[in-house]
């Protein structure tokens, strides 16, 4: 596998620089190894992860459960491709069991995501019911704990 | 006052020095901020499952004692991991013993095995300890060198070297700490006739086996005719982050267990049974978590001793552990005045090498289990400290 994508998918948390100096290899290479990553649709970006639990952006979160009429010939993949298209939708995934989409849409506030599920979600043609759950608290977010481990220094700096 | 109340020591304990850790230790002590790669252990937590295990345990009221041995179900996990891993096969009911980490068992085999004034040969540099539990079990210390030329493998020639009337006990341990020394089939098979020839039994510390970087690991256990002359120690401590636990264990022939029992269950009673419990989680599961890590430390190493050896200290590439040990002779200082130095300056702490015995003098150890952001600044603030400072020549 190619070096760059595998400390990627380690979760190492390095700038380009820092992998261009872990794996010894020139920054022109890591960049373009990134680039053709990103041609070939394998990374799709790079994003901050800000804490669902900081004030600093009023965040209201909702799990919604879609149930769906599939479509002869196309099965589920319009209406999915239709509903991912809005933008309070985060993520949206085909399910096994007793739903069928499981979208994540976040808005600024309760009644926004609300008005999103009822007035834009449900109404679309072949959406035959929405259970909505609103997210209450977070405590891990994409690989981050939330509540860190006190790095309280128990151990000493020289050990044998 | 403290001159007279020294009367009271014993002459043997008197006469033992000061872990030279433990001097540098008081200085890194007193700084704040410091980037330590002066760790003799992962700079990561346990991973969650098995800490998880340790809590679980501790929730269902496993406080009591367990057998001297050990937990059954440990010691049978135990046999079955060495039995796979390094191809030796010991009965889990008379020929494993759970101790608390490799030291306590180092010791309890020193002490069950050597009378007074016999030797014992062992390769330097080497874990701090080595010396001190041979003199406390009131053997005679022999070092043998170990030199960067080899990779700080040990030369048999050396050792036959070394050898004079007397010596009882060889001690091994590959992968090295501090060195990250490993040791080739051919050299370990010659050791092993050598130990038969001269009737040496052999102590063989494994501790960091799991952290074998290119190649396979052999113990010295599994080689024709050696399993009843070895003792075969290891633990938990490297290969799953847990030195905190304190568990580690000894396999050998059931009457050589025994003897080491005997000191285990009147100075020890038994290894703690909520790392005993962790332990059992380790076996079971942790084989993921361990090979992660290995790829981790692995990449680590590369990079580390890529740097060293361009900021001009010379460093092989160890073969194993999470220990690159580089020369820093051409620095013109000692090893001490280095990481004293090194550390007043630019706040990086490594180890001097001769705290693992005469053979690390012109050395210092580097811990490279760490992160990859504090590793990238530790080595910026290495290579500038080296051009920077005038080289003081005492």
């Amino acid at each position: 596998m190619n070096e760059v994508l595998k400390m990627l998918l380690d979760g190492e948390n390095l700038s380009p620089e820092q992998m261009s100096e872990v794996l010894g290899i020139p920054l022109v290479k890591v960049e373009a190894e990134l680039k053709e990553l990103e041609a070939k649709g394998i990374l799709l970006g790079w994003r901050p992860v800000i804490s669902p639990n900081a004030d600093v952006e009023n965040l209201v979160r909702a799990v919604i459960e879609v149930r769906i009429t599939p479509e002869r010939g196309g099965g589920f993949n319009r209406h999915a491709e239709r509903i991912s298209r809005f933008e309070e939708v985060e993520s949206c995934y085909l399910m096994s069991g007793g739903y069928d989409l499981l979208v994540i849409a976040r808005g600024q506030t309760l009644h926004q995501v609300a008005a999103f599920v009822s007035e834009r979600l449900s109404t679309i043609e072949g959406v035959l019911s929405t259970s909505t759950h609103f997210l209450l608290r977070s405590y891990k977010e994409q690989g981050y704990l939330l509540e860190q481990e006190g790095r309280e220094r128990s151990r000493p700096d020289i050990t044998p | 006052m403290e001159e007279t109340t020294q009367r009271f020591v014993a002459n043997h304990v008197r006469g033992l020095p000061r872990s030279g850790i433990r001097d540098f230790f008081e200085l890194v002590s007193q700084m704040t901020g410091v980037i330590s790669l002066g760790i003799g252990e992962p700079d990561f937590v346990t991973p969650w499952h098995i800490r998880e295990a340790a809590i679980f345990a501790l929730e269902k009221g496993k406080t009591s004692y367990t057998s001297n041995l050990g937990l059954p179900k440990l010691r049978r996990a135990i046999s079955s991991y060495v039995d796979k891993h390094f191809a030796v096969t010991y009965s889990s009911e008379q020929e494993v013993l759970v101790t608390v980490g490799v030291s306590e068992a180092l010791d309890i085999a020193l002490r069950a095995f050597i009378n007074p004034g016999e030797k014992v040969l062992y390769h330097e540099p080497c874990y701090v300890s080595y010396s001190p539990t041979i003199a406390l079990a009131y053997g005679v210390p022999v070092p043998v060198q170990t030199v960067a030329k080899d990779s700080f493998a040990l030369d048999p020639e050396r050792l036959e070297a070394a050898w004079t009337p007397g010596c009882k006990v060889l001690i091994l341990n590959f992968p090295t700490n501090p060195t990250g020394g490993v040791i080739d089939r051919a050299k370990l098979e010659r050791i092993a006739r050598f130990a038969k020839e001269k009737d040496l039994l052999v102590i063989s510390d494994e501790i960091y086996s799991e952290l074998t970087f290119d190649g396979g690991h052999t113990s010295i256990a599994s080689l024709p005719g050696m399993r009843d002359r070895t003792i075969f120690l290891h633990g938990f401590s490297k290969a799953f982050a847990m030195t905190g636990f304190r568990i580690g264990y000894a396999c050998g022939p059931a009457v050589l267990i025994e003897a080491m029992m005997k000191i285990h269950q009147y100075s020890m009673l038994c290894a703690p049974i909520l790392s005993q419990e962790a332990a059992c989680e380790a076996l079971e599961h942790g084989e993921e978590s361990v090979a992660r890590m290995r790829e981790q430390y692995h990449r680590r190493r590369d990079f580390f001793v890529r740097r060293l050896n361009e900021m001009g200290l010379p460093c092989h590439l160890p073969g194993g552990t999470f220990y690159a040990f580089p020369s820093i002779a051409g620095t013109g200082r000692s090893e001490k005045n280095f990481a004293v130095e090194l550390l007043k300056t630019t706040k990086v702490a490594v180890v001097p090498g001769t705290a693992f015995g005469a053979g690390g003098q012109g050395f210092v150890r580097c811990c490279f289990a760490t992160s990859y952001d504090l590793l990238i600044e530790a080595a910026d603030r290495m290579e500038n400290f080296l051009q920077k400072a005038a080289p003081c020549h005492v």
